[in-house]
């Protein structure tokens, strides 16, 4: 069974090393990926984390100070 | 002779050696890293954009800068300089300065005052000390920037950048600092000090290699007013054509320095972990020790505050009688003691102190210095001394 994942979508590659860092550090999985074609245009990395860590992650890279420029789920 | 045994006294201009840490860091980035930062999303790049980002913890870190995504890494000081000046400053501004200023500063201000900026340049003594009151006095209900040297190149005297800051931050005025000469051996607090916008270079007492600097954005930096000096691509936000907002995007575009940010980051680390604060007494007694030497020669002329205290490690002095770039050849060729002699890209500094056009010998000291090598070159100045001494 594969995992069901989300991934955070972020303005600059600095801030998604910044999100890693946090995830990392608070203990959830998480890869930076290119962004899929499929969700945004922006040929830059996302964060992809797993479905059931997704709030979690969000708050984190919120209290992490970076705005996140968009959430979706991966089907 | 064997590099190891010259007496390199030329740290002013660039640091050296380095210590080990930061060329086995550019070596891991060259060999094992390699790609590009962050401009691709396998794992090489974003390994190489990881390296980047905790070089930028590290000179936030440094600096007690709250933000590392404030931290815009640049190819030196000049650069962060430029970006700063031109970036910030429109026609109609005053900008205030002081007459210790490198050309960093003052070629831009210059360049800007060419175009409807007005300039000006607060007087310092003969010592190359600044009075902060009559940075207030100079102070005007357009001055849109106050710059200053943290620490004079040609004669290392500190400017009471805190006491300018604290004016500057009453008056809500952005308060930039040049810490080319004091980054890593001084101990530097942007918040404590009122600096908003802090430049930096990594080849000096940062201990990082040449090619990697920067401009450190305090919080209160309106950053939609500071205009970027050179657009395009950043890896970020690729379907538009218009320059990202986000930062350190906004500022950083074309592929960075990744191997000398790599070094640049091992090297902050390095200094953290020796501490600013021990750094900066070895340094002290190196420069009071040079002091005490060369002020016991006769026909030596000393300049700056003549007190460790007052100063960086850089100390610059003449041998009446004897040309600069004379002693600079014969201190290398028969001494092999490396300084470095002229006017240092800072007439303004030299006709503050009364040594412009011919010039001064600089010692700049470093880290890596011993009293022994500061004895040998106080030796050695003695004994040209002589030579020349009626
Ligand atoms: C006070 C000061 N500002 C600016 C610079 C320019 O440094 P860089 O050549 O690294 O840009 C230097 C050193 O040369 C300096 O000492």
């Amino acid at each position: 069974m594969s995992a069901a994942y989300a991934v955070l979508l972020v303005d600059s590659t600095s801030h998604a090393i910044r999100i890693e860092k946090a995830l990392v550090r608070a203990g959830i999985a998480c890869r930076l990926i290119p962004v899929p074609r499929q969700l945004s245009s922006d040929c830059g990395v996302c964060v992809r984390v797993r479905q059931e860590d997704s709030a979690a992650a969000q708050e984190l890279a919120a209290a992490a100070g970076v705005k996140i420029a968009g959430f979706r789920l991966l089907s | 002779m064997n590099p190891t045994d010259l007496i390199y006294l030329d740290n002013a201009a660039t640091s050296w050696p380095k210590p080990p840490e930061v060329a086995q860091a550019m070596l891991h980035s060259m060999q094992q890293v390699g790609a590009n930062p962050g401009r691709s999303g396998h794992r090489l790049s974003i390994e190489a954009a990881r390296i980047v980002y905790e070089a930028r913890e590290a000179v936030a870190a440094l600096f007690h800068a709250p933000d590392p995504l404030r931290v815009v890494f640049t190819a030196n000081v000049t650069q962060a300089l430029n970006l700063a000046l031109h970036g910030w400053l429109r026609p109609g501004d005053h900008v205030v300065t002081s007459g210790m200023e490198h050309n960093a500063v003052m070629r831009p201000l210059r360049a800007l005052e060419a175009n409807g900026v007005q300039v000006s340049v607060v007087p310092c003594s003969a010592q190359g000390l600044l009075d902060p009151a009559d940075v207030q006095a100079a102070l005007r209900p357009n001055t849109a920037l106050v710059v200053l040297n943290h620490a004079s190149n040609v004669c290392g005297t500190l400017l009471p950048v805190g006491e300018v800051g604290q004016i500057a931050r009453r008056r809500g005025i952005p308060f930039v600092v040049d810490a080319a000469q004091t980054g890593g051996a001084f101990p530097l607090d942007m918040q404590a000090l009122g600096i908003d916008m802090l430049a930096f270079t990594g080849h000096k007492s940062m201990l990082g290699p040449m090619g990697t600097g920067g401009l450190v954005l305090g919080p209160g930096v309106d950053v939609e007013r500071l205009a970027p000096q050179w657009q395009g691509g950043t890896g970020s936000r690729s379907e538009s054509e218009k320059q990202p907002i986000a930062l350190p995007d906004k500022y950083e575009s074309g592929t960075s320095n990744a191997v000398g940010i790599a070094g640049l980051g091992a090297a902050v680390r390095w200094v953290m972990a020796q501490g600013v604060d021990t750094i900066r007494a070895h340094e002290v007694a190196l420069c009071q020790q040079m002091l005490d030497g060369l002020l016991a020669i006769s026909g030596v002329q000393v300049y700056g505050p003549h007190d460790a205290a007052r100063q960086t490690a850089t100390v610059s002095f003449n041998i009446i009688g004897m040309t600069p770039s004379d002693v600079g050849l014969r201190l290398d060729d028969e001494y092999g003691v490396l300084c470095r002699v002229g006017l240092h890209c800072a007439p303004a500094a030299h006709r503050t102190l009364g040594t412009f056009p011919g010039g001064v010998v600089r010692f700049g000291l470093g880290v890596f210095n011993t009293s022994e090598q500061v004895a040998a070159a106080v030796a050695a100045v003695s004994a040209l001394a002589r030579e020349v001494r009626p």
